[in-house]
């Protein structure tokens, strides 16, 4: 039997995390992941992260996965991939499966990382091939480059089911709708309005009646609910789709934890049976920590931190750490984390209906139950503002902890402030240099920036463009409304590609002028 | 109709290895050495990666990492091979999978 | 599913909970791996099997390869609905070992691999 310091179970990105933190510190560590790649599904989320610099916002996720693996390797760390936990037993002794053989290891500490399951719903036909968890076309489509399907109804509106609607599109497939049993959209609103802007309708209160087919899905039926989940008899809608995603949330995978003796709850914030954990992420069992989804399920930024402090704690525990180093990067972690947990997404708001944002502006009721912000309740927000020449209209109307707006603008016309969550608002002093770096650092592509008047009659509006077939310039087309619906003819004026902008493409594209403040999306003829 | 991408807006191309010849249900077909077997499979268009024991329903790929065990299959003459996790090999033998065994349901043996 | 007012623990077994009453979903498979139905697994509550543990040994669902990892969160809803409480308050399954679907001749083979 072989000993170590510290085993960490699961190279995500908290297993990662913690490896890293302890190995810098001297622990001898080992990280096992059943997985033949690390990363955990960091590799699969090729959206630009959410989050302040010190959560790496902007950045796609997958390179992020890249950086900490390239950290890993600097800080020594044994990743050991193929690598199944069967069990921990007695006094720390982990028993994995490493091909075809077993191995004992001691350790004297250890952090559980396991990440999260997806969740399921059943309905008539759900274990007919062609029904997949919306992890499965992930790893189908960003990792292996396989279309999930052609023509894909996605059930649930969490972020997950808003994030891989939109990588199906990009992916090339049809969206033929997001259903969601609950009558408002469950994600961030920007996650739904970009997929909505491209003319993917959301039906909220319905759920799948059916999913219809002999050896395989041909289509699907959908139909409203009423408030106790019942089928509404009359309001089924019927498509023709090969593909049926479900993305109905995630529960920690902590039966390891479990097993361990750690004390459990049954804890429906944190999504399931969790760890009882302290602020550190240590267990009721001395030297056992936990960090990441297996803890309570939050985004892959907060599993990070969450991970950097288990093993901090971890080293502290071993004897690692003296008392005199060990405050000051333990409260750099505790501040990033704080941040993350804050606004209407926070964990303890979840099931909460938030009318308000923390500005006392009424939140849109369109975009939570039909996916976009309406005409008529754009303009109430601080980032929608008017003036002549080239300026940032900001399409952010929720306190969600994100703010690389703020940073990306090289002349300080958008400010969020102290608090990341607060919604950006526009500086009328300085001017817009059409830099275009604020519409590409948004992660959730709610920047534009319009020149309102052209003096010719028409309008100038540039947006985030992240699909294939990019149109080349000249190309006519229409300008879609923010409910996805063809609302002018528009032409593409301007390209515009750079490193900063890390394969978001700024289009320009030309309207009539009465359109400026409705089209946001272009499709070519 | 294959189901493969070429080029992606964001990840532009994807990393494969060498082109290698398989059999699925005695058919040759082809896939990249090294990607999951269910991956080959399903961009070759096949759904139906067994029929389950009781009710000889049809399954195929649900989690696709490893979890679901939906998608195993007859690999080599072994049953119950993960496909989603288990990479693809040059001459790799793969049959669906009845129940635990190679052999179709009598209802089924027209449609193999 | 109508709700028992009279259920608060799981202990209190003096409070009977209404008669199965068949239902439309009743054959829909809530167990993949052992094709185990709703119906049989709602029929099994109204027997008397209240915890994850007893309707696992008793219908072997959560028993298959995948050891539950899809199906125990649904069973556990369908015998907290059975039962008018909350799913919380349903004891979760055991952990043990082994946490994937691991054959034999692994298990036999203990060894001593260099992982460094």
């Amino acid at each position: 039997m072989k000993r170590v310091d510290l085993i960490v179970i699961g190279a995500g990105p908290a297993g990662l995390s913690a490896a890293i933190e302890a190995s810098s510190r001297g622990l001898s560590t080992v990280v096992f992941d059943e997985n033949a790649r690390p990363g955990g599904q960091l590799f699969k989320q090729i959206h630009k992260f959410f989050g302040s610099k010190e959560h790496k916002a902007k950045i796609r996720g997958f390179r992020i996965g890249q950086t900490l693996l390239d950290e890993a390797g600097k800080a020594g760390v044994d990743v050991v991939l193929n690598a199944t936990v069967m069990g921990i037993y007695m006094e720390k002794e982990v028993v994995v499966r490493i091909g075809k053989a077993i191995e004992h290891i001691k350790a004297d500490a250890i952090i559980v990382a396991t990440g999260a399951s997806e969740n399921m719903v059943t309905f008539k036909g759900w274990t007919l091939p062609g029904v997949i968890g919306a992890g499965a076309a992930q790893t189908m489509m960003n990792l292996h480059g396989i279309k999930p399907g052609s023509r894909i109804l996605m059930l649930g509106t969490g972020n997950v089911g808003l994030v891989v609607s939109f990588q199906l599109l990009q992916a090339g497939c049809e969206v033929v709708a997001l259903a969601d049993a609950a009558p408002s959209i469950g994600g961030y609103g920007v996650h739904a309005a970009k997929v909505a802007r491209t003319g993917v309708p959301f039906y909220l209160s319905h759920t799948i009646v059916e999913a219809e087919g002999t050896d395989h899905v041909t289509g699907v039926t959908i139909a409203e609910v009423d408030h106790s989940f019942n089928f509404i008899p009359g309001t089924e809608k019927h498509f023709d789709v090969d593909t049926i995603c479900v993305a109905v949330g995630l529960s920690p995978m902590s039966q390891l934890l479990k097993m361990a003796g750690c004390k459990m709850e049954d804890n429906p914030k944190r999504g399931g049976q969790v760890p009882i954990i302290d602020e550190h992420g240590a267990t009721s069992v001395p030297g056992i920590f936990a960090a990441g989804d297996v803890a309570g399920i939050e985004e892959a930024s907060s599993a990070m931190i969450e991970g950097r402090q288990a093993g901090l704690y971890a080293s502290e525990y071993l004897g690692y750490i003296q008392d005199d180093t060990f405050g000051e990067g333990e409260a750099d972690l505790d501040a990033a984390l704080s941040g993350l947990r804050q606004g209407m997404f926070a964990p303890g708001n979840k099931g909460k209906v938030i009318e308000k944002t923390d500005e006392g502006i009424p939140v849109s009721t369109s975009l939570l139950h039909h996916g976009f912000v309406a005409d008529d309740e754009i303009e109430r927000f601080p980032g929608v503002t008017h003036r002549s020449g080239v300026h940032p209209v900001i399409e952010c109307t929720q306190n969600i902890p994100c703010n690389p707006c703020q940073d990306a603008c090289p002349k300080k016309c958008i400010e969020v402030g102290e608090h990341i969550t607060a919604l950006p608002h526009i500086n009328e002093d300085n001017p817009c240099i059409n830099c275009g770096m604020c519409v590409a650092s948004c992660p959730g592509q709610a920047i534009f920036l319009i020149d309102e008047d052209c003096g010719d009659g028409t309008a100038e509006i540039t947006l985030p463009y992240e699909f294939l077939p990019v149109p080349e310039e000249g190309t006519a087309g229409t300008a879609l409304s923010r409910d996805g619906n063809p609302v002018c003819p528009a032409t593409v004026v301007k390209l515009r590609t750079s490193k900063a902008f890390d394969q978001t493409v700024l289009l320009t594209m030309k309207v009539p002028k009465a359109c400026a403040m409705q089209a946001r999306f272009f499709k070519a003829n | 109709m294959s189901t493969r991408l070429t080029t992606h807006p964001i990840l532009g191309t994807y990393e494969k290895g060498p082109k290698v010849n398989f059999t699925y249900d005695g058919k040759p077909m082809t896939g990249y050495e090294g990607e999951p077997i269910a991956m080959a499979l399903k961009a070759a268009g096949v759904m139906v990666h067994r029929y389950t024991s009781k009710k000889h329903n049809p399954r195929g790929i649900f989690c696709a990492i490893g979890r679901c065990t939906d998608c195993v299959m007859i690999v080599d003459g072994k049953p119950n091979v993960r496909t989603c996790m288990t990479p693809l090999k040059a001459g790799m033998t793969i049959q669906t999978q009845y129940g635990v065994s190679a052999e179709p349901f009598p209802e089924l043996e027209e449609k193999a | 599913m109508s709700k028992n007012k009279g259920l608060t623990s799981l202990n209190d077994r003096s409070a009977a909970i209404p008669p199965f009453v068949p239902a439309a979903d009743d054959d829909r498979i809530i167990c993949r791996c052992e094709e185990v139905t709703k119906g049989e697994i709602r029929k099994a509550v109204h027997a008397g099997l209240w915890t994850l543990t007893e309707i696992r040994r008793y219908l072997r669902c959560g028993m298959g390869l995948c050891q539950g990892q899809t199906c125990a969160k649904l069973v556990k809803g369908i015998i907290a609905r059975e039962l008018g409480v909350s799913p919380a308050l349903i004891e979760p399954a055991t952990s043990r070992s082994p946490m994937r679907p691991t054959e034999m001749e692994v298990i036999a083979n203990e060894s001593e691999v260099d992982f460094k």
